[in-house]
């Protein structure tokens, strides 16, 4: 079952230079909502922001991950 | 017969509805919360919307995922283009983008949709350009 602490790291390794908060929305490991800044999202539609994100986990997203509810801004 | 019917369909509902929501349950019973906040949003703006429901086969998520390189559900489509998620269609609803992307007006009461009704909103007047 992936962590908060787990998913920040993962987020925080794939887009170099951002920062992640999450949470986990139900205590069950499994409903997080994640808020990510980054400076790669300067110029990117809120879509393709959202999608850098969800890229980093592919297909644990629906899985593992059933929902990752996303805040995403540039700074 | 065509080698994928499932996703052919869906991109035919895509193209066919102008507003088009692929959620989880129906708009008047949702059974997901992620589903009933953006079905909320839409019928807060009075919004006209097709809805089509993804549970009854998992084969619906999963060529609807490959269409919109969108990993969740639900996903709202406005003239065949992916406009979002939750989150997305949340944010859009409180800005007022959304409403201005489905060419609708804004309602005056502009708090976070909850499903409650907004008791007689004032008019008042509001010139975006």
């Amino acid at each position: 079952m992936p962590t908060t602490d787990e998913l920040k790291q993962r987020i925080e390794t794939a887009l170099p230079g951002s920062r992640a908060e999450v949470v986990d929305l139900t205590g069950g490991g499994d409903h997080f909502r994640a808020t990510v800044v980054a400076g790669e999202f300067a110029g990117m539609s809120r879509i393709e922001q959202h999608r850098r994100v969800y890229a980093v986990f592919g297909g644990e997203i629906g899985g593992p991950i059933h929902a990752l509810s996303l805040e995403t801004r540039a700074e | 017969m065509s080698e994928n019917p499932i996703r052919e369909a869906l991109q035919e509902a895509i193209n066919d509805h102008p507003v088009i929501l692929f959620m989880k349950g129906t708009p008047e019973q949702p059974m997901c919360g992620f589903s009933a906040r953006t079905v909320a949003a839409l019928d807060a703006l009075g919004s006209p919307y097709a809805a089509v429901d993804v549970l009854p086969d998992p084969r619906i998520r999963q060529e609807l995922s490959a269409i919109s390189n969108w990993p969740t559900i639900p996903q709202l489509f406005v003239k065949g283009e992916l406009v979002g998620g939750c989150d997305i269609v949340t944010e859009m609803y409180e800005t007022g983008e959304l409403a201005q992307t489905l060419g609708l007006q804004q309602p005056a009461e502009t708090a976070a949709p909850s499903g409650a009704q907004p008791s007689a909103a004032p008019l008042t007047p509001e010139n975006r350009l």
